[in-house]
Parts: C-alpha cells; structure tokens; sequence
C-alpha cells in the first residue's frame, strides 16, 4: 500500500496500526524514506538510526501479533537532541558532547517506550536549546519547511520542522521560554509546553531547571493529549514534578466551547505586533467566541518585565548547569592542556558555541558578588510579581488566548548578530515558563508570505484540559471553515 | 541600579569569563562586550519595579519535603564510566595534574 | 606582648546513612575507585538530585545533641567552583538557610569546664578524590555526593589544646548520636582551621589564615601550635598577617601557603531548582527529640547513681560509647555492677590496649563477664582464678561456669583438705613460723603461698588464712 506518511498525524497511524492496514515496520520504513528524501534540504535531524528504528517497528508489530495494545504501539517519534536516550549520543546540539553515549533513559522515555513508542531520530536544535531560530546548532541551520530561507523558530526547531515537513508523526521538544510554542508557530505545527511539574524533567539536559518543561509537538491538538497523557505524571526521581493524578486528556476535548470564560490581555495586543498576526490572533478569538466561549479583556500588568525576568534567571541558573561540561567525565575534551584551569577555559571555549558563551557569562554575571541582589533575587521578586498575575487572572478565566510570537517566522541569518532582538522576540512565550503554567500553540492562520501564524492558549497551572479543549475545539472550527 | 560596585555599568567579561572558566580569545570579549551591556542595559528595567516585601520565587511549584528511602540502588559498572571519558586508566578518570 | 589566639573550626562529619545524599549509591569505604557512582552523582546532563531523609533525620539529630534551633525552613543552595573531583562543578549545600542553627559543645580544660559556640550545622554532599602521579591525576567519584554534614564553630577556641579537647567532645556527640561512624582513617571527620593571634590590648580580632583539609586531631593540633606560634613571630617582627589559605605538611611539620585566588572564593550560590524546600514542624522535630540517646554528661551522672560506681570510674566508662554500652549490658545481667566496672577498669581496658583490639573484636559477651563475677562473688573460683578465666574468655568467648567446670578451676573449699595441707605448710616451713611468731607478720603470706601452690592456685586464699592464723596464734 502507499502511505501518505507526510500526512499521517499520530491518531490516524495508531488506527491503521490498530486496524491492521499497515505494520509498524512499513510505516517506519515509509517514515525513513520520507526523512531521505527532504531532510538534506531541511536539516531537521542531527542523526537517524534507520537500522535501530526498524528493529524497535518489528519487535512491536511481533507485541501486537502477541496481543499487545499498548497506546503507541508501533507509532514513530522524534526526540529533540537534549533528551538522554540510553545507548544513544545526547549532543544537545553543541560540540561539547561529542562522544558522549547516554547510560540511561530519561523518564518520558522510559514511559513512551512502555506505551510501544519507537524512537526514529534526533532533531536538530539550538545548542543546549538556548536560541529562538534553531541557528545556534553546532551541527547546521534547520530551515522551515514553510519557506526554505526562514527560521523554523527555536529551540525545538528540528522537532517542529520534522513534524511540520512531513518528516515526523509527532515529536518531542522542551520549553524553557517558548522553545516549543514559538517553533510551533514558526512551522504550523500544534505545541503544548506542560504546567512546571506535571511531567519529569529526569533525563533532560537542563538548561534553566525552574523553566524547563518537555513537552508534544504533533499535528494535531488530539494527538498532543494522547501524548501528554502517556508523558505525564509523578517521578519520584524528581523532586519538582508533581504527585497529582493525570486526567485523561483525550476524553476531555469537545467540539465546542460553551461554558467557558477565555481572557484576553491586553498587555499582548500591542503595537509592535505584526499587524496579520495580530488580525490572525483576533479572528481566532472571534472564532472561540463563535464557539460559545465568553471572551473577556483582562490585564496581566507585569508582561512588560517578563522578558528581562526571563533572561536573568534562566541565563544564571543555566551557569551552574552547564559548568558539568569541564572535559573531565564525558564529552569533549581540548588537547595539550597543562592543568585543570588550562583544561576547563579551552575545552569550554572550544566546545561551546557564542549564544551559549554569552549566556553564561551573562549568567555568572548576575549571580557574582556584588550583582547578585540587584539582578538575581530581584529577579525572583518580579518573578513573584508575574506569578501573581496569572493567579488572579485564574481565578475567574479558563484560559488566556494570546498570539505565540510578534511576528512571523523571519530569515535565517536576520538576527544572530543582534541577540537582544532575538530576545524580544519571546515576550509572549516567557511568562508562562516563569509562572509554571501550560501553555499551547495551535496554528491559525497564514501571512501573506505562506508563513504559518500561532494562537497561544494559556491555562491554569496542573489545567493542560482546559487548552486542550479551547485548542481542539479551535483546530476542527478552523478545519471545517477552511473545508466549507 | 543600586549596588555597591562602582562599574555597574560595565561588565568584566574577561573576569567574569574567568568565573566560568571560558578561554575567549580578544574578539569575543570585544563582541561579547557590546552585545551583553546592551543586554544588561535592557535587563535592568526590573529595577523600575518597586519590590519591598515581595518574596523571591525560586520554584514554580510550592512543593516542600521531597525525599527517598536511605536505600541502596545499583548504579553504572566502571566500564561504562571509564568509556565516556575522555582519558582514563583501568579504574580512574585522568586530568592533568591538580597543583594545590 | 600577649597574645590572645581566636580559633574557628569547620568540622566535616560524613553521615552513616547507607546510600548517598542524592542518589542510591553504596557509601561504604575501600570499594575500588569508580565503582560506587551513577549517572547522578557523576553528574551526566539530564539528571536530578533526590534527598536521602535520614540524612535530613541525623543532621538534625547532630543539632539536637548540640543545642542548636532547629530551623522549620530550610533549603539547598548551589555552591558553585570548578574542580575535577567535583562532578557538577558546583556542590549543593545550605547557603542562608540551613538545618541548624546555634548551639554548643562542653569541653574540659586543665579541669576547667568551658563552652565552645556552635554558629550552625548544614549539610551537603561530599566530592570526590584525587590521587596525583607525574604529570596527571586520577579522580575516584566513590566518595562524591555522600552526605556530609558541616559543624562551624564561633572563634571561641584559645589553643591548640582547647581544638583538641573540642574534637574529642564533637566526636564522641557525634558517636553517641549514631549519626557518623566517625572513623578518621576513612576520612568520616575532616576540618578546616581558622586561626588569628592579637595582642592583648586589642579587642578586634587578628586578620586569620584557613588551614584547610585536616584529617587527623592530632595533625590539628601540631598545626595549630605551628601556626599561632608562626602567627605571633610575625607581629613580634612586625609583619603583616595574609588572610590567605594554608596547607599543613606533617613531614615538615610547617603550614604553607596554597594558592588560591581571591576570585575563587566567588561562589555564586543560588537555591537549588532541582530541590524544594525541608519544612520541619514542631511535631516531626519533638518525635526526633524524645528518641535522642542519652548523652556521655547524663550517662555519666546515672552510672552513679544507679550502679554505685565512683565518679572517676562512670566517667571512663562513657567516654567510650561502645565500652559504656557493654558495661550496661553485663551490669544489668548482674547483682555486682562495682566488679562489673572494676574488670573493665582493669583487666578489660589493659587487655584491649595491649592487643590493640576494640570492643567490638573481642568474643568474650558482655553476659560472660556477668557470669564471671557471679562465680567469684559466690567463692566458687578465686580471684586469681577469675583473673585466668577472664583471659581464657577475652580470647575465646564462652560461658565462664563451663569452663571453670571442663578445667577444674573451681576453689577448693573443703576445710579438712586445706587443714592438713596447711599443716603440711607448717611442718615445712619452720623458718617462717619462727618469723611469724617473733612478729614478722608478712611470714604469713609466705606460708598462704604455700598452701595455694599445692592447690594449684585454687584454694580460698580467705579460708587458708584463717586456718593459719589459728594454728599459728592459737
Ligand atoms: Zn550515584
């Protein structure tokens, strides 16, 4: 049979797997084909084990054969460099890690495996996921699949160019300050950055421990619960994730949207977005109002510090968390160094690239003595301030719509040398993270360029139903207007 | 922003690289030096922002007493550690000589 | 000039839980390098540090015994320095709010009772070792992250002496407590030393130098002796103290100067993310209170008074944990604890040092010890008996009445076999006799002797006397 693999989202392969039309090992094999085929033009892959994939395809078809009906049985998935896969590499993107074979398996792993997951590749990324562009790898500029000489977005820019080229059935990605939602948007794709918590960090390199998140990215808003569901849940291996039972979030999407109160802050409806996201956005809330949803303006007054928060906190906890690639346990390590110093400054400078130097230095600056009060723990006061924001907001609205990013995708080369514009550019995505909330980008409109634009729904921390609900009920209304 | 360095306006990146231990050659400090006062400049808007009695978040989740068992769980054999460094013996991890 | 020495320590006491701070590896001692370690004690990208609660339970266990306030918040903070024994290249520690705060050790000095401040405790993980050969290092991660508890001290230690005593005291705490094996050779207890000197007419205290890495007490003390004495050269000839870090070399027996930076002390400490917060309520922290052991001080007070035993005697018994808790043992199995405590005084203490043995590699139970005293108290063997079957059970172990019964060794008491073997004496002895009766009393002794050699020892040496002193005064 001929599969039309650039097509299949995550639910219709489980029914052609489920239903008997087609193996695991055909649909992987389809899946190889496909990444042969666009990924050289692409880049959305650092590496692909054809032979491994094909192997974890037969062994599940033979657990089906068995009686197996685990819920991802057979089904391909595309992991962003930064998460450890045993026996596998984990460059993070970045040169440091060369020759580094992962001994374990991160948790989501652990549990996407038990659901009968098979794990294809490796997506491209912005090294150790600091950057907005997926420019910043070590290993070469994914392009969007959109329009070639466009960012996909970033940091999960491999993951959302594999899922939106066709060239992934859904993937995974993390989310320290947008790095999920904005790709996503960037690429037309459905990204969902869970509630701080709600899924275990274990076995994601760090890059701000207090903002990361892993998080689906997938076709489609259903194909993201089914994810989320399998993903989420307690570890005991980490102390931040959260004892708290996990609904079953596929069972709570709907077709519409009554009952539900949806805000709008205004401080994310200024001038300076561009003016067909901004359209996009409005019609979209239109379309949730269609609905049944009630749409009410509210305020989240601390928006304007959240970028500035953002970067201070995550570049200082990122610091610490990359002062572990020292050349000493794994990795890269420079040549004819003379003492551990000497070994330390060279193998760091040689390992890691500029976004990532920069963010240290900024990083170790705002935590040394002298700084530390006036950047660090004010920072965490203002972080204080943009938690309560969305607090109040809560406790009368389901969810926030907002857009994703100010503007649409741009081009590759645009803004690497001019990285506090590339900062900017997360204003809309970092609040989240800071507050520990979910968030959802769902694709909902086109500019004038081809280019995808994003709807972000924000819920509740530990409330990923609520935007999921708002978003599924958004992508059918928005498939079937388009359809009729 | 208040502090009690004088050069709060300026930052060392050649001291501050050292902190980090990044070797940068002088065209990075250069480059870097721009690029992270405009930065820093920017950032510190949150001074504006009047923050007596706020208390500082350091997790995004109010969770408190996460603990294990004091029990004994298998950990990697030494060959599997051995082969991910970059230099080693039989059974330890080389660096060139630590001078105290 | 005067001098007033100011000393601060910073005593490192490695805690006895079974696995590490943050993840589940083996803590224990002497396993082959690189063979207790896990993706998350070596620090591979990706993992995550998980709290072991009994080393949250014996920290707070240590301030308790200590005196210190428990604190009810208390958080982990990122300590952060580049070392190769360090796998993270930062530590995870307490920052500005740790487990303990305050608190004190009793010490005696030159008979003198004297407080030593406790500022506070916290706990952190340990590091790694490194063994140097030509050109290279080798690093061990065995010992990093096992949970290590830091004891600082207030300046309140005048002396090398008063460091010594202050060691002794924390580590017998520390044992009583159970919450580290305190074993030096293993490295369990380790300190840094903060010491100044300042005359006498100046109230500041003097600019002070860290000698870091002690492992010994008796190295503390040396290097303390070395280095006030170095300290007060230095102002008699009018130099300037250097706030710098030294090392001690004990072949030279000299402190050096290390080289460290001033930048390296920039520790950027921050909370730890990956750790939430210990919130310890007044209920958690009574529960842990009520099950304290008793300390060395009360112990010493109830041997007293429940045992009868002489002051001098209690306080040698507690000074060792493990010896007092032997002592209770046979002396509750007892209705004689004084002989209890004069056999440990004696014999058992003499034995152990001898042998160089501890308590605990010894075979002889404490029961044992309460059965023999039992056989002596009821005159079934003689003391110089006893003395022979307390040897045979230091060695062997075993039930004292068995073996007095397989070796013949009970007394013999029987009166008409002593008086005909003292007789015998007498008949024999005709030159002491005289003696004895022309006052020369010791003579008596003498023909005591007699009457035990032709009993092989076994004879009642009161029933022989009084036999004797009948015949010859009667
Ligand atoms: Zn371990």
């Amino acid at each position: 049979m001929s599969l039309e693999i650039e097509n299949l989202d995550l639910q219709a392969a489980v029914e052609l797997l489920e239903g008997g039309s087609c193996s695991s090992e055909e649909l992987v094999h389809a899946l190889l084909s496909r990444i042969t085929a666009r990924d050289s033009s692409l880049c959305a892959y650092l590496s692909v084990d054809g032979d491994a994939s094909l192997r974890q395809a037969r062994d599940a078809d033979k657990a089906r054969a068995s009686g197996s009906t685990a819920p991802l049985l057979g089904i391909p998935l595309a992991v962003k460099d930064v998460i450890n896969v045993s026996g596998d590499s984990c460059h993070c993107a970045s040169k440091i890690l060369e020759g580094y074979v992962s001994p374990y398996d991160a948790t989501v792993i652990g549990r996407l495996r038990d659901a009968g997951a098979v794990f294809v590749g490796r997506t491209n990324m912005d090294e150790f996921a600091m950057g907005s562009s997926t420019e910043n790898s070590a290993f070469g500029v994914t392009r969007n699949p959109c329009s070639i000489d466009h960012v996909p977005g970033g940091s999960s820019g491999g993951s959302a160019a594999a899922v939106a080229g066709g060239e992934a059935v859904a993937a995974l990605g993390s989310d320290t300050g947008g790095s999920i939602r904005q790709p996503a948007s960037f690429c037309g794709c459905v990204g969902l950055k869970p509630s701080y918590g709600r899924v275990s960090r274990y076995g994601l390199t760090a890059f701000a421990s207090s903002l990361d998140q892993i998080g689906p990215m997938t076709r489609t808003v259903r194909d993201a619960a089914a994810l989320l569901e399998v993903m989420a849940g307690h570890d005991e291996r980490d102390s931040s994730s959260i004892n708290m039972a996990v609904p079953g979030y596929s069972s709570c999407l709907g077709e519409d949207l009554r009952g539900m109160k949806l805000g709008l802050p205004k401080e994310y409806f200024v001038a300076g977005t561009d003016s067909e996201v901004d359209n996009a956005v409005r019609a979209a809330v239109e379309e949730c109002s269609k609905l049944g949803a009630e749409i009410v303006e509210i305020s989240l007054p601390h928006t304007d510090y959240a970028v500035a928060t953002y970067y201070i906190i995550a570049t200082a906890e990122a610091s610490a968390n990359l002062a572990r690639f020292d050349g000493v346990r794994y990795g890269h390590r420079a040549e004819g160094v003379i003492n551990p110093i000497d070994m330390y400054g060279k193998t760091r400078a040689q390992g890691f690239g500029a976004e990532v130097k920069r963010r240290i230095i900024l990083g170790t600056y705002v935590l040394s003595s002298g700084y530390h009060d006036a950047y660090y723990l004010r920072a965490q006061k203002v972080r204080t301030l943009i938690r309560q924001d969305f607090e109040k907001v809560f406790e009368d609205c389901d969810a926030l719509l907002t857009p994703v990013t100010p503007t649409p995708a741009y081009r590759i080369g645009e803004k690497v040398d001019d990285p506090l514009r590339m900062y900017l550019g997360d204003v809309f995505t970092v609040p989240a993270n800071l507050a520990g909330i979910c968030g959802l980008s769902v694709p909902c409109g086109v500019s004038s360029d081809g280019l995808p634009i994003g709807l972000q729904v924000l819920g509740p921390a530990f409330k990923e139903e609520n935007i999921l609900r708002v978003g599924h009920a958004y992508e059918l209304a928005r498939a079937n207007s388009k359809n009729g | 922003m208040q502090s009690d360095n004088q050069n709060v306006d300026r930052i060392d990146v050649s001291y501050v690289a050292h902190l980090a231990r990044l070797h940068l050659d002088k065209e990075e400090i250069e480059s870097f030096q721009g690029q992270l006062e405009e930065t820093l400049d920017y950032v510190r808007k949150i001074s504006e922002l009047d923050v007596e009695g706020i208390e500082p978040t350091a997790h995004a989740v109010s969770v408190q007493n996460v603990f294990r068992a004091d029990e004994e769980r298998p950990g990697l054999n030494r060959e599997q550690v051995l082969e991910n460094s970059p230099a080693h013996n039989e059974e330890q991890i080389l660096v060139p000589k630590i001078i105290e | 000039m005067n001098y007033l020495v100011s000393i601060g320590l910073e005593v490192h006491v490695q805690l006895r839980t079974v696995s590490k701070m943050f993840c589940g590896c083996a803590t224990g001692f002497g396993a082959p390098p690189n063979t207790h370690v896990c993706p998350v004690c070596l620090g591979y990208p990706g993992t995550l540090p998980v709290m072991n609660q009994d080393a949250i339970h014996y920290t707070v266990v240590a301030g308790l015994l200590l005196g210190s306030n428990i604190s009810d918040y208390s958080k982990f903070d990122r300590k952060s320095y580049f070392y190769p024994d360090m796998p993270k290249n930062y530590q995870i520690s307490q920052y500005d709010r740790p487990l303990c705060d305050g608190g004190s050790v009793d010490i005696e000095i030159d008979g003198l009772q004297k407080q030593i401040g406790i500022t506070r405790i916290h706990l952190e993980e340990d590091v790694g070792k490194s063994t140097h050969f030509s050109g290279k290092s080798g690093v061990d991660f065995n010992r990093a992250g096992i949970p290590l508890m830091e004891i600082v001290t207030e300046p309140d230690i005048t002396s090398a002496d008063e460091a010594m005593s202050f060691l002794v005291a924390l580590k017998q705490i520390m044992l009583y407590g159970e919450v580290s094996g305190c074993n030096l050779e293993e490295g369990n207890m380790r300190c840094d030393v903060n010491c100044s000197v300042r005359p006498e007419t100046q109230s500041r205290l003097g600019t002070k130098t860290e000698i870091k890495n002690m492992n010994t007490f008796k190295g503390v003390h040396a290097a303390l002796l070395y280095e006030i004495d170095r300290q007060v050269q230095a102002l008699e000839s009018g130099e300037q103290i250097l706030q710098e870090t030294r090392r001690w070399d004990p072949d030279a027996g000299i402190t050096i100067q290390m080289r460290v930076k001033e930048s390296e002390h920039d520790y950027r400490y921050f909370p730890e993310p990956d750790l939430m917060p210990v919130v310890l309520d007044s209920d958690k922290i009574e529960e842990w209170r009520a099950q304290l052991p008793e300390l060395p001080r009360e112990r010493r007070t109830r041997f007293v008074e429940q045992y009868g035993l002489p002051d001098y005697d209690a306080g040698i018994l507690v000074e060792d944990k493990a010896l007092a808790d032997y002592y209770e043992e046979a002396a509750k199995q007892s209705a004689n604890p004084k002989a209890i405590s004069n056999w440990m005084m004696t014999e058992m203490l003499r034995l152990l040092s001898e042998r160089g043995l501890e308590l605990g590699d010894i075979a002889m139970k404490p029961e044992s010890l309460a059965g023999l005293v039992k056989l002596t108290d009821s005159n079934t063997i003689n003391s110089s008996t006893a003395r022979e079957v307390f040897g045979i059970l230091f060695a062997e172990g075993g039930d004292p009445a068995h073996i007095v019964k397989e070796k013949g060794l009970a007394q013999v008491g029987d009166s008409d076999l002593l008086d005909k073997l003292v007789k015998q004496a007498i008949l024999d002895n005709p030159r002491s006799v005289e003696d004895y009766r022309s006052g020369k009393k010791a003579a008596a002794q003498f023909l005591v002797g007699q009457v035990m050699r032709l009993t092989k020892g076994k004879a009642n040496p009161k029933l022989v006397q009084d036999l004797l002193r009948t015949k010859l005064d009667g």
